[in-house]
């Protein structure tokens, strides 16, 4: 068996960062103290004159980001997903929503998997937030491929995005042939009997759910929804009503996030099929190896087998 | 300040102190306290100071003006008005649901408008960022931006203060509304500012203090900030809240109310015959 390629999904923003930095000179990326976590320490190296530290002030950085962006700059600014989402929230909903400037938030940490840091620092309320701001694009990609590739593509758009990266290694779902497509989830393989929507590190859980439930015979269709806003419910709901049932998974709080999203869609659609959402199940997170959270927090391949059954078990 | 330009000025100032009556009037909601203190200064950026053309609004070599205190827009609307940015009738719509005219200012909505303000303490970190990439790109442009007295009670403007002179920006102003009037009661009283001054030194700042509403004061002030390098200035501007209409001034009660019928047409008297006096 090939050696499973794993890197953080920050490590790929951080490379992608320097990669824009050098084919786009109106990049500016923003920190505020965390460069070295958040790895946009890579650009501040490689492009000091264009790379700014507010040290320890998200609510300020985040101003500064929408008035660099008024003057004609593509601005990143990152810190933990907590504190961009969290602590900044008014700040990139007046600032940064609602005059609908160009500020890409390359939100890392994010999610149960910061491990030791415990609760404080385990954000998994930021997809919720930054749903509910109009017009922010969000995008949770599911290994260092796809946020290579993401980020990217953020810079070519015009307008607010918020980018969901992880510290923990993952493995690398895509090859270096994928190509990423803007708004589209991407149904990874089919399946007749259910259909697992994933997000994040959770894009390779479902995979692995994918094997166990054929064990059991079950066939299961996965799409990666890389972007959860806009969704592209489309491609969801053409499959929901294929399989008759849908699991979602995602590192985040089961309130708000993609299950949401994706639940929204689903009873919009007149789709009216079961949907179990795999998630954080509105707790707060506490302190561990993050590989050994992600099994106490039920975010791994057996529950989402075991929820794939449960949904199952719920079609009419 | 030439005697010519200066009545121009008061002039100017006066009829926008009329717009200002007018829209909160028509909108019957708004704030027309804070308005009146800082509508000299703002009048004074738009016709004397600041380089801007009302035909090209979007200028990428302009100089920017972010009203921190967005609840002062009523006065900004009324300059704006007045330097042909958008026609004069708008004014009447002001707050109303088919307006350009917002009760916070909106660069969605407003020709002439650089930032979305409005929830207090953002518009000074926006203003940095406009002052940052100034610096980055080379251009001559600078920023002005101005906040309330009360609005330096969050703690955002701090964390801005102290990124404007560590980041040496020279071209950034900012200008302290201080009106000593905030909606619970004085500054003073509710959770002091005070000393203002000595806190925009301690953090880096070249600090002037005025009386918000001389023009020869005013002009001094700008020009000492244009001149000075290195650090950001802060103009600490003593101001009147309701000033230039009689039964507003200092009363805290005309933070956030619009004027009835009958104060509406004292208000207008009182601004009438002071434009025919500056006129005569």
């Amino acid at each position: 068996m090939a050696d499973i390629i794993k890197m953080a999904t920050r490590d790929a923003y951080g490379k992608a960062l320097v990669e824009l930095g050098a084919i786009n000179d109106k990049v500016i990326v923003l920190d505020a103290d965390l460069a070295a976590a958040t790895k946009t320490g890579m650009f501040k190296k490689e492009y000091k004159e264009r790379f700014f530290d507010s040290g320890i002030q998200e609510s300020n950085m985040m101003g500064v980001a929408a008035g660099l962006a008024t003057t004609g700059f593509t601005v990143f600014a990152s810190t933990f997903a907590m504190f961009a989402a969290g602590r900044a929230f008014e700040q990139v909903r007046n600032s940064i929503g609602y005059p609908h400037l160009n500020v890409k938030i390359g939100a890392t940490h994010a999610g149960i998997s910061v491990g030791e840091d415990g609760a404080s620092h385990q954000c998994c309320e930021d997809i919720a937030l930054m749903r509910s701001i109009p017009g922010m694009v969000i995008i949770n990609p599911a290994d260092a491929v796809e946020a290579r590739a993401a980020v990217l593509a953020a810079a070519e758009y015009e307008g607010p995005v918020y980018m969901r990266f992880g510290r923990l290694a993952v493995p690398c779902v895509f090859g270096d042939d994928y190509k990423f497509e803007w708004g589209k989830a991407v149904k990874l393989c089919d399946g007749a009997d259910v259909t697992i929507c994933a997000t994040g590190l959770m894009v390779n859980e479902a995979i692995e759910a994918k094997k166990l439930l054929a064990q059991d015979g079950i066939d299961a269709e996965i799409i990666n929804v890389h972007t959860i806003k806009p969704l592209d419910a489309e491609t969801i709901c053409r499959s929901a009503a294929k399989t008759g049932c849908v699991v979602t998974a995602e590192e985040h709080n089961i309130i708000g996030g993609l299950g949401s999203a994706v639940s929204e869609a689903i009873c919009e659609s007149g789709t009216c099929v079961p949907v179990v959402r795999v998630g954080v199940n509105d707790v707060f997170g506490k302190s561990g190896p993050a590989v050994e959270l992600l099994h106490i927090y039920g975010l791994d391949a057996a529950n989402i087998a075991d929820k794939a059954k449960k949904a199952i078990s719920l079609k009419k | 300040m030439d005697a010519a330009i200066k009545k121009q000025l008061k002039i100017t100032a006066c009829k926008a102190r009329m717009g200002i009556i007018e829209g909160v009037f028509n909108a019957k909601s708004g704030h027309p306290g804070g308005a009146f203190s800082c509508v000299d200064i703002i009048t004074y950026l738009y016709f004397r100071h600041m380089n801007v053309d009302p035909a090209d609004p979007k200028n990428e070599n302009r100089d920017r003006f972010v009203l921190s205190k967005g609840h002062a827009a009523p006065a900004l609307y009324a300059v704006l008005a007045l330097k042909g940015f958008f026609p004069q009738e708008w004014i009447k719509t002001l707050r109303k649901s088919d307006s350009n005219l917002q009760g916070h200012p909106s660069i969605k909505y407003t020709p002439g408008v650089d930032m979305c303000t409005g929830s207090l303490g953002q518009g000074i970190s926006a203003a940095c960022g406009m002052a940052l990439g100034a610096k980055i790109s080379g251009k001559p442009f600078r920023v002005y931006t101005v906040l309330g007295d009360g609005e330096i009670q969050e703690g955002q403007v701090w964390e801005a203060a102290m990124y404007a002179s560590a980041k040496g920006l020279d071209n950034l102003v900012a200008v302290i509304d201080n009106n000593n009037l905030q909606i619970d009661g004085t500054c003073a009283e509710v959770n002091s500012p005070y000393p203002i001054a000595e806190k925009f030194k301690a953090f880096g700042w070249n600090v002037i203090e005025i009386d918000a509403h001389s023009f020869d004061e005013i002009d001094a002030a700008f020009a000492a900030a244009a001149e000075f390098k290195g650090k950001p200035s802060a103009i600490i501007a003593k101001s009147v809240k309701g000033k230039g209409v009689s039964y507003m001034e200092n009363e805290v009660g005309w933070h956030g109310k619009a004027p009835n019928a009958e104060e509406y047409e004292q208000a207008m008297t009182e601004l009438s015959a002071a434009l025919a006096e500056l006129e005569a």
